[in-house]
């Protein structure tokens, strides 16, 4: 059977992982490579690893330790960040990558999309949404360059409606991050996965709200995600991935067991 | 131990090269027959669609060297999809190592592509994966149909063909790259188990 996936999430910054609240006054957590083979070792499904910096700046996600990610762990991961060219996306994927993940970028030029499916196949396209509940006109807003509270803005996207965009321009994988919850640990965005999920023919991963281990099970149960995402509460040892999946396997939901 | 992984100039190249490597042996990858034939072992990697891969195999005119082989053989993923005999994707024929066929998964209401880690179940002739249940990272959306020559099968809204084998030539749906240690450890038996028996 499938197993649903828990995914540490490691922002990186100037080559260090870094974790804000809401997007925003970023601490250095600590260095890739460690942080890496740590979570590889405990039971990750896979990883993410998300140059915060990169599309805001203009520049793309520096590239020398992916290839020595790539060395060090035997998980899948992903790698996101300013990736807006067919050239920049090759180079990824050779130093190792398994899949990219685009956010601001698609927004930019939606046929970005395409052209990288095209290229390297369904299967290592992954589509980022920041997706922002707008309590005033009560819509989900898709926001880009998020990455810099100074560049961060809403496009003219409607998460459901971009969703389906992306998916048809042959996305394979969708990661949902709820900007109202992001670093408060009140929870996955449940309503809002939900939801979408009925619009989301590929996989979906849920970011954003993780604070206790329930979350995970509610969010599998509830939502019918098939990944969750988390930072803070794996970086600052609020309960470890085991813990996670040993709730998970108690509420009868798939798991990959920890390799011993 | 002479390691070959053919260029396919799919993306997952360099996770299988470094897969190799830190089980301590050396490979190179290469799109070179001479090199292929030479090797001990070969792997045919392959991420993307068979119509692309199948085009970049025959522009390489590695069509005749890979159906020439004796040695073992792995293919992976799309490597492995490549080695049956037709695939519904782009309606192309590949390259008929092992007589099966690759059709589109059906899984009704399921996600597509099938993405993360499933168990298979291996038959007992299975000389790469010999424990039930355990976890294999998959990403695909076509598979092998189950027929004599799968050795471990999986399930995702249908049941397919998640390895096979036709005397010298192996294949694996999922990635044992990026597998954990129970890809590590088919990856180790594929290097340094006496295969010789499923030699033509």
């Amino acid at each position: 059977m499938l197993a649903k996936r828990v995914i540490p999430c490691l922002d990186v910054r100037d080559g260090q992982v870094v974790k804000g609240v809401k997007f925003r006054n970023h601490e250095v957590i600590g260095d890739i490579i460690p942080l890496a083979r740590h979570y590889a070792e405990s039971g990750a499904d896979e990883l993410v690893f998300y140059d915060i910096t990169a599309s805001s700046d203009g520049r793309t996600v520096d590239k020398s330790w992916v290839e020595r990610v790539a060395k060090e762990i035997n998980i899948p991961f992903t790698v996101a960040g300013g990736i807006r060219s067919v050239a920049q996306a090759q180079e990824l994927l050779s130093k190792g990558a398994d899949k990219l993940s685009i956010n601001s970028p698609a927004l930019l030029d939606p046929s970005l999309i395409d052209t990288l499916v095209a290229e390297f196949g369904q299967q290592c396209i992954v589509i980022g949404i920041d997706s922002f509940f707008n309590e005033e006109t009560g819509t989900y807003e898709v926001h880009q360059f998020t990455g810099d509270e100074k560049k961060s803005r809403k496009s003219a996207w409607q998460t459901k409606d971009w969703l389906q965009e992306v998916i048809k321009r042959g996305a394979g994988e969708i990661v949902l991050n709820c900007m109202n919850q992001d670093g408060v640990r009140k929870g996955y965005d449940i309503e809002q996965l939900a939801a979408l999920r009925d619009y989301c023919s590929v996989p979906i991963i849920a970011s954003g709200g993780a604070g206790e281990i329930q979350h995970f099970v509610d969010v599998f149960n509830d939502a019918k995600v098939d990944g969750a995402l988390a930072a803070s509460v794996f970086h600052k040892n609020v309960f470890s991935i085991a813990d996670v999946k040993s709730a998970m396997y108690n509420n009868d939901i798939a798991v990959r067991p920890i390799e011993p | 131990m002479k390691v070959a992984i053919v260029d396919t100039e799919c993306a997952n190249l360099t996770s299988v090269r470094f897969a190799i490597e830190q089980l301590g042996y050396s490979c190179t990858v290469t799109d070179d027959a001479d090199a292929i034939r030479a090797a001990d072992r070969v792997i045919l990697p392959g991420v993307g669609t068979a119509a692309a891969a199948m085009r970049n195999l025959q522009r390489k005119q590695l069509v005749d060297v890979l159906k020439s082989l004796e040695q073992p053989v792995l293919g992976i993923c799309l490597g492995m999809q490549l080695m049956t005999s037709h695939s519904e994707e782009g309606d192309v024929e590949c390259l008929g190592l092992i007589p099966s066929l690759t059709k589109r998964l059906e899984v009704g209401e399921l996600p597509l592509p099938h993405m993360g880690w499933n168990t298979s179940m291996p038959t007992n002739s299975n000389p790469l994966l010999k424990t039930a249940e355990q976890y294999c990272y998959f990403v695909h959306s076509y598979a092998v149909v189950v027929d004599e020559y799968t050795i471990a099968e999986a399930e995702y809204g249908q049941r397919f063909a998640s390895m096979i084998r036709h005397n010298n030539y192996f294949g694996a749906q999922f990635h044992p790259e990026r597998s954990g240690k129970v890809g590590e450890s088919i990856l180790r038996e594929f290097l340094e188990a006496k295969l010789c028996y499923y030699l033509r």
